[in-house]
């Protein structure tokens, strides 16, 4: 009983150990720019002025991005591979999405950096940015590594987190729903639809946090992708930076104590976005199984 | 046993114990003519022969495995959702063969089912009436009025008239299966098929329901599946009793006969042994 309870205290108080251990390590950049850090955009190591903002912004963007692109792919692949027709098909795409997650992430960097990057620049970015570059998310000029590159393939990666998970909480919906849905005269799209997601919901919102979460902290493939550049800028063709992306790229040659510390800081950011996202995730999808357990 | 003469809608019969009489000549609703079924090899049914007469209740009873919800499932298609299932022979309703009935959604409009779980969606109690009037595309007073006839119609109104914004899934058993009903009287059936729909419930539950569809005869045909015979004595005017046969474990119809006759004189040996506790 003992050991049981300490074993199982050791998770939480790990998070907690690696929150303080990051803190402390920031604590020269905390006491040199307070606050300011967050909102600050100037990232200068030889000036010795660091801000975390566009990292930050490039973490977000990229992963909203990400998870806007997968979330219908991947619902949509889970109520195909629920469906209990088609089962030889259906083997087969199952096999394949759930391979992708098999895929080192530094594949899906190399991948995307000389074979997808110069693809999406020839036929779509290059493009579309020239003809509707005034609207100043399309704006040029369209780079190989951007935004957007980043985002397609980061979305490629947490599909299978989403589809997988999807799958099975669309299974568990009670198929009395679906039986009654069509003894009403509902059609297999208006029963998708209106009765089968709707009590799936409450799983694939917490499908997509996870895959948010995983979003957020993907590092090598992102940082391959995004084109490494510390700015805040609208358009999707243009490279940014990630939180992760600057920790891997930069920490070889952080020297002195501030720029480490600075690095530090970038983390313990990372982390605390990742955990706030988590916990709201799991207060959310509580309120709702909750909410569903005593109706 | 008391006999009481259906028709008039003012005296509503209670369902207790009352065996209606039957006035000759009424309708055939659905013919079933020389139906087997099939899942995948093995055939679940073998040559049934059955005429559900108009606003009555047919009731079909039989042990387990005996293909009486089977039957049930053919009548609006339901058995397309299992994979390699197939029927053969015909199902004549309304001058079409349902078998072979291209509009699924008309059939599914036209013959409603309520199930054994009452399965209510996630959403509010006048949402789940609603639910496919909306799908139809009504407008919203008028879904309102057919939501409050529906409930009406299903003896839930008085119950639920406060609030009908509260999730379905608020309410107790019995209510949940009076909402199903409910939800099946919105799109105006013509025929109910009713698998089992009181199995689950508690006795007093089960009375209402009883009572409930003593009350929809009179305006709906209705197809009961049920295990407990004193429920087909109670409510059925007709009674096919269904068994498996020990041969090829595929379900036959062994006696169809109005219910006080199938229960005081079987034809049948096995329906006598059925119906006397002898046999399942």
């Amino acid at each position: 009983m003992v050991i049981t309870t300490a074993v199982a205290l050791l998770a939480p108080l790990l998070v907690i150990v690696i929150v303080l251990l990051l803190a402390g390590g920031a604590q020269p950049a905390i006491r040199q720019f307070g606050a300011q850090f967050l909102v600050s955009s100037a990232w200068n190591p030889v000036k010795q002025q660091f801000g975390a903002e566009p990292f930050i912004y490039g973490t977000l963007v990229t992963s909203i991005l990400a998870l806007a692109m997968a979330l219908p792919v991947g619902v949509g692949t889970a109520v195909f591979l629920a469906e209990p027709s088609l089962p030889r098909i259906r083997g087969t795409i199952g096999i394949g999405v759930e391979l992708l997650a098999a895929i080192p992430s530094v594949v899906y960097g190399i991948w995307g950096l000389y074979v997808f990057a110069p693809w999406l620049l020839m036929h779509l970015s290059r493009p579309i940015s020239e003809r509707f570059g005034s609207v100043p998310v399309l704006a040029g000029p369209a780079r190989q590594t951007s935004v957007l590159t980043a985002s397609i393939v980061l979305a490629v990666m947490i599909l299978p987190t989403l589809a997988a998970i999807s799958r099975e909480v669309v299974r568990a919906v009670p198929s009395g729903l679906k039986e009654n849905s069509f003894a009403l005269g509902a059609t297999w799209w208006e029963t998708i639809w209106k009765v089968i997601l709707p009590a799936a919901r409450p799983g694939i919102f917490g499908a997509t946090v996870l895959a948010f979460g995983r979003a957020l902290g993907e590092t090598i493939a992102v940082t391959m992708l995004i084109g490494n550049r510390p700015q805040i800028q609208t358009s999707l063709f243009g490279p940014a930076y990630t939180l992760a992306s600057v920790i891997a790229n930069e920490f070889t040659e952080a020297t002195g104590t501030l720029y480490p510390a600075a690095l530090i800081e970038l983390g313990l950011i990372l982390m605390l976005v990742a955990l706030v996202v988590n916990l709201i995730a799991l207060l959310l999808v509580r309120s709702v199984a909750g909410e569903g357990a005593t109706r | 046993m008391q006999e009481k003469e259906r028709g008039s809608t003012l005296a509503a019969p209670t369902a207790s114990a009352q065996l209606r009489t039957l006035p000759g000549g009424t309708e055939t609703r659905i013919s079933i003519e020389g139906v087997d079924f099939y899942y995948g090899r093995f055939q679940a049914l073998n040559d049934i022969d059955l005429k559900i007469q108009d606003k009555r209740i047919t009731a079909l009873i039989g042990p387990s495995g005996c293909g009486k919800s089977t039957l049930l499932r053919i009548l609006n298609r339901m058995y397309d959702l299992v994979p390699g299932s197939r029927a053969e022979g015909r199902v004549m309703f309304e001058g079409e063969n349902i078998l072979t009935a291209r509009n699924l959604l008309e059939l599914r409009q036209n013959i409603g089912m309520v199930f054994q779980k009452p399965s209510l969606f996630p959403m509010s109690i006048r949402d789940n009436v609603g639910f496919a009037l909306r799908l139809h595309g009504w407008k919203k007073s008028r879904v309102a009025e057919a939501v409050e006839r529906s409930l009406k119609d299903a003896n839930l109104w008085e119950e639920v008239k406060d609030r009908l914004d509260a999730p379905g899934v608020s309410l107790s058993g019995g209510q949940q299966q009076r909402l199903s009903i409910a939800r099946c009287l919105a799109v105006q059936p013509k025929v109910i098929l009713m698998d089992e729909p009181a199995s689950a419930l508690d006795p007093i539950s089960t009375l209402k329901i009883e009572d409930l569809m003593a009350r929809l005869v009179n305006d709906y045909t209705i197809v009961i599946v049920t295990h407990n015979m004193q429920q087909a004595s109670r409510v059925a005017d007709y009674t096919a009793f269904m068994l498996m046969n020990p041969e090829n474990r595929a379900g036959e119809l062994v006696e169809f006969a109005p219910t006080v006759e199938l229960f005081q004189r079987p034809r049948d040996r096995r329906t006598e042994d059925y119906i006397t506790g002898r046999f399942g």
